[in-house]
């Protein structure tokens, strides 16, 4: 079968990755760096934790089938045009004159 | 065909309308990852609606995140990681065919699951009994000064109590659900329905689990860390 077995070594570096990404993202958010700055940083943390569950718990980077990354992707590519063109209706509101910004 | 494969198509494991059981595999995988877009589409909109209302009162957030308990949403991304690598585990051991330790895992990460829920309740009650509960028990109305005296709490914060309670409750929704789904497919491992060549259900109910794991990797530092009152 071309089903790829991961050896255990490869999940346990990974969780011990995503538990010390987590007391590392807990620990900062006690460090003030102004709201801004902490909250980048615990989204930037966040997203590398992701990225660890997505390639190596969820087989990303060694499933066979393309087409999963390439569905995926395409739902990253989505929510960041959902997020970006809101923000900039949200935010241009008042440059606009349109109520309720 | 190996002579475990024959036995495998034996079983009736493979689908008529599939030629192989790896060309079944990667269909199943591919369904589960389109549904889990519609699922990333699903909690998007919740997460546009956190960053629209936080980007317009980035102090009512600050002020919500000091309602939230740093140590519980710590102890629970915890548990949520751990049971995440249990189930990453138990795939592996059903892709060697060791169904028995597949099935051990799966019940573990059931246990976390329940654990999670049991922390979330407890969480939701402290919520109820400061009132901040949004709609008719929502009775947290003064907020305290650092100088003793008080003022009126912002009506924007029960629009921060509607989104941490949305956002946690359907998350906790998919944990309940994914906690019967592993149960299940708990049970059937141990009973043997899963080999080395046919164990899609596990694969698929593993990459549901990651998922849930995911939106809370996002929804605890969105949620709780955001002020450092635990400083």
């Amino acid at each position: 079968m071309s089903e790829h077995v991961l050896p255990i070594r490869v999940y346990v570096l990974t969780f011990i990755a995503l538990m010390a990404l987590m007391v590392l993202t807990a620990f900062l958010s006690t460090v003030p760096m102004g709201r801004e700055l902490n909250t980048v940083v615990a989204l930037f943390i966040a997203a590398i934790k992701a990225t660890l569950v997505l390639l190596f718990f969820m087989h990303l980077k060694y499933e066979n089938y393309i087409l999963s990354t390439v569905v995926f992707v395409a739902g990253l590519f989505w929510l960041l045009i959902f997020f970006g063109l809101t923000l900039v209706d949200y935010s241009s509101r008042h440059v606009m004159g349109v109520p309720g910004h | 065909m190996s002579a475990s494969t024959t036995e495998a198509v034996a079983q009736h494991s493979l689908q008529h309308h599939f030629a192989t059981m790896e060309q079944q595999r990667q269909s199943t995988t591919l369904g589960m990852w389109i549904f889990l877009v519609t699922e990333i589409m699903f909690f998007g909109g919740l997460f546009t609606a956190y960053l629209v209302y936080r980007t317009a009162h980035p102090d009512v957030w600050e002020m919500g995140s000091q309602h939230m308990e740093f140590w519980l949403g710590t102890i629970n991304t915890v548990i949520l990681l751990t049971s995440s690598f249990f189930v990453a585990l138990s795939v592996h051991y059903a892709q060697r065919g060791m169904t028995k330790i597949t099935a051990l895992l799966l019940f573990l990460t059931v246990l976390c699951g329940i654990g999670f829920l049991g922390i979330k309740a407890v969480e939701y009650h402290n919520h109820y009994k400061e009132g901040t509960v949004p709609g008719p028990w929502w009775h947290y109305n003064q907020v305290e000064n650092p100088d003793g005296t008080t003022r009126p709490a912002p009506h924007e914060l029960q629009l921060f109590f509607y989104l941490y309670f949305v956002m946690t409750g359907l998350h906790a929704l998919h944990v309940t659900i994914g906690i019967v789904l592993l149960a299940l497919i708990g049970l059937w491992a141990w009973q043997g329905k899963y080999t080395a060549e046919y164990h899609n259900p596990v694969h698929i109910s593993g990459l549901y689990w990651h998922f849930v794991d995911l939106v809370w990797i996002f929804l605890y530092p969105l949620l709780y860390l955001i002020a450092n009152k635990h400083a």
